[in-house]
């Protein structure tokens, strides 16, 4: 048996995510040019005449046979050149670039919000199995779960802006009495607190509360479901009663022998929560005017936009595969039989 | 309680003269486990002692309730289970306490300290994502006072005491790189850590090779030997259990059906089933044909109108007082008991 490196480790994940990518490059070429719509019509206008549209066409390259379009495309990519959006007039590549921040602090505050929920409730679940605690847990999770999260979204709105009126407009990710803070990390937490300017966080914080929450309620069922399960699992095994029977603190068996474990189905399930997120931020990024990629690929899709809707599944594509290569480097922190051949 | 040498001449002296007080003095303890299928009687009535630095084999069938009376003893049974009655007395420098009412802080402390146990199944007894070395640390750390700098080499010296060749770089192992005989050996280190008064050993070489598990068994011995440790081995392996224990306790369905140093146990035992055990023993000069398998099963624990004796359904001697009457408990020698309305009497040789 051998342990392998971690750069193996990354290279071989790596590795193994190509024939997925090329698979969504192709996929996603074939469905957006099955979109309804006539992208050359809709970017030439109510008014154009049928040679202008025709014009449009040759330009974009639209009256070519689909395979050749695709080799132009695939020539594209490896350019880096993701195309133009028809909607915005700029590069497409450009557009994510500036709009993805917005998702990823999104996302990442909505799972932050849901772990530190779910964690603890999680863990107390599992040490007092049948009691009131263990009850509600599974309430909330079961609420969490049906409700969706468009829904829970209009309604946190519904309180906390329009009734108790002590959030701001939900209305992007800073309100116009600021400006952005220069740009280092593109997140406006991180990026506000580098410059030391605390009004321009605080006013980020606000305005990323409620989506935030909306989002991290959606994960906070799943999550506080498996770290129960996974805490309940560990604390009969065998290896907890031996440390029970050295007498080791009960905080020490706890978090120090049971909670790393459990850790291990937590993550596996942290990364399809993920996911999801990445997903249901779409809506949530709708319902607040997010400026983040989701609501780009929306407006897009309402467009038919093909480069603009091509580049967001692959961006989403890409997105997958960082996140796996991330979780399962964290699996290999976590427990030393990953990535053990024998 | 005072130990005399037993009166049967051709016993064996009890292994502690210099003892007058037990070290674990156990007192009619019943247990019980509430599930939804109904209460399981596990123990009932359980009485024994053990001397400090004898060794001591429970035998038994698998579900006679050995490992439960062990994680009573240790004040680790699971959440479901329940004692019902009795008292177990722990006896240490002049003070003796009763471990079913000591406060958890205090019994904390004694766990893994003064009394210690070991587990079948050694891989999954350790935990899987911690350093094997670091396991011992932790014990060290929780019971002795240490300087952190002398943890790591106080950890490498004990597993050189259990034998383990290249302690230093086995400090580093985690479990899944380890042999079952290995693992079993750090589990032995572990519990040994902080050099306990009683080592409570539940199957100790369940599911190791034969080989293996005559280097654990004599491990065990030597170290027991060495540190004058009082060790209890459980086992249903009487051939075991008579190799290396000074006295024998047999367990059946709940109960302590007999109890005697392991020569007078061989020679004259006196419950119907201890004697159909030992017929079932493999030994040197026995055929395969010689071995009788012991007809039927134990009762089911649940069931809640259980003969006074369990093994009456299985006993070729039952008669009316052994389905009706409470269990009487005879006293064959001083150090020998048993729980039987006909005890088989005479040596049977
Ligand atoms: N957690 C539990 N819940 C319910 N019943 C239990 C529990 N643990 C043990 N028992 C019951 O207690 C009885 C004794 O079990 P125990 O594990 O002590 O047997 P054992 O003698 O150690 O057997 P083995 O040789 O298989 O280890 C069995 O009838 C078992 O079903
Ligand atoms: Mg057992």
């Amino acid at each position: 048996m051998s342990r392998t490196s971690t750069p193996t480790l990354i290279f071989r994940r790596i590795l193994a995510a190509l024939p997925s990518i090329v698979g969504v490059i192709i996929i996603t070429f074939v469905l957006t040019r099955a979109l309804p719509g006539d992208p050359a019509a809709y970017f030439a206008g109510p008014a154009a005449s049928q040679e202008a549209i025709e014009q449009i066409r040759e330009t974009l390259g639209l009256n070519r046979s689909l395979l050749a379009q695709f080799f132009i495309y695939i020539g594209e990519l490896f350019r880096g050149d993701l195309g133009m959006s028809l909607t915005t007039g700029q590069s497409v590549l450009s557009d994510l670039l500036a709009r993805l921040p917005a998702s990823l602090e999104l996302t990442l505050a909505g799972l932050f919000f849901s772990l530190v929920l779910a964690l603890p409730l999680g863990v107390l679940a599992a040490t007092r199995p049948g009691s009131w605690i263990d009850h509600s847990v599974r309430l909330i999770a079961t609420a969490g779960v049906s409700l969706p999260t468009f829904f829970t979204g209009l309604l946190l709105i519904y309180l906390f802006y329009f009734r108790l009126g002590v959030a701001p407009a939900p209305l992007g990710r800073l309100s116009l009495l600021y400006t952005n803070p220069p740009a280092v990390t593109g997140l406006f937490l991180i990026d506000s607190l580098l410059a030391a300017d605390f009004g321009t966080f605080w006013a980020a914080l606000s305005q990323l509360m409620l989506p935030a929450i909306t989002l991290g309620l959606f994960a906070l069922a799943p999550l506080a479901r498996v770290t129960r399960a996974a805490m309940l699992g560990v604390l009969s095994s065998d290896f907890i009663r031996t440390a029970k029977a050295s007498g080791l603190s009960r905080r020490t068996i706890l978090f120090g022998y049971a909670f790393r474990n459990a850790l291990l189905p937590i993550v596996t399930t942290l990364g399809v929560v993920f996911s999801f997120l990445l997903g249901a931020n779409v809506l949530v990024e709708k319902v607040f005017a997010w400026p983040g990629i989701g609501s780009y690929a929306v407006s897009a899709l309402v467009a038919s936009d093909y480069a603009a809707v091509q580049g967001f599944v692959l961006t989403m594509a890409l997105l997958y595969v960082v996140l796996n290569l991330l979780i399962d480097l964290l699996y290999a922190v976590i427990d030393p039989r990953a990535g053990v051949e024998s | 309680m005072n130990i005399a040498p037993p009166t049967l001449p051709s016993s064996p002296l009890p292994s502690s003269p210099l003892s007058s007080i037990p070290l674990l003095a156990v007192r009619n303890l019943c247990a019980e486990f509430r599930t939804r299928s109904g209460t399981v009687s596990a123990l009932e009535n359980i009485s024994f002692y053990i001397n400090p630095s004898e060794t001591v084999g429970i035998v038994g069938e698998s579900g006679s309730g050995k490992s439960v009376l062990a994680l009573t003893i240790m004040g680790i049974l699971d959440p479901a289970g329940h004692v019902t009655a009795g008292e177990i007395l722990w006896s240490q420098s002049a003070a003796t306490l009763n471990l079913l009412n000591t406060p958890e802080k205090v019994f904390r402390q004694l766990r893994g300290k003064d009394l210690s146990m070991i587990f079948q199944s050694p891989r999954t007894a350790l935990n899987p994502i911690r350093k094997v070395g670091k396991q011992i640390v932790d014990v060290l750390r929780c019971h002795t006072q240490l300087p952190p700098a002398q943890l790591k080499p106080r950890a490498i010296e004990l597993l050189a005491s259990v034998k383990i060749p290249d302690p230093a770089q086995r400090y580093e192992a985690y479990p899944y790189e380890l042999s079952g005989g290995l693992c079993q050996r750090i589990m032995i280190a572990l519990a040994l850590a902080c050099s306990p008064q009683l080592l409570i050993a539940d199957e100790p070489t369940t599911g190791l090779d034969v080989t293996t598990q005559a280097t654990v068994m004599n491990l065990l011995k030597d170290l027991a030997t060495d540190r004058q440790m009082a060790t209890v081995v459980i086992t249903h392996d009487l051939a075991l259990a008579s190799e290396y224990c000074d006295r024998i306790l047999v367990m059946h369905a709940g109960h302590l059906i007999e109890s005697a140093p392991t020569a007078e146990l061989f020679q004259s035992p006196q419950h119907p089933y201890t004697a159909k055990l030992i017929a079932a023993t493999p030994e040197p000069h026995k055929g395969f044909n010689d071995l009788a398998p012991i007809l039927g099963n134990l009762p089911d624990l649940r069931r809640s109108d259980l003969p006074p004796c369990r093994f009456v359904s299985r006993c070729d001697q039952a008669t009316d007082p052994c389905h009706n009457q409470p269990l009487v408990n005879t006293q064959v020698t001083e150090t020998h008991q048993v729980s039987c309305w006909h005890p088989l009497g005479g040596p049977q040789l």
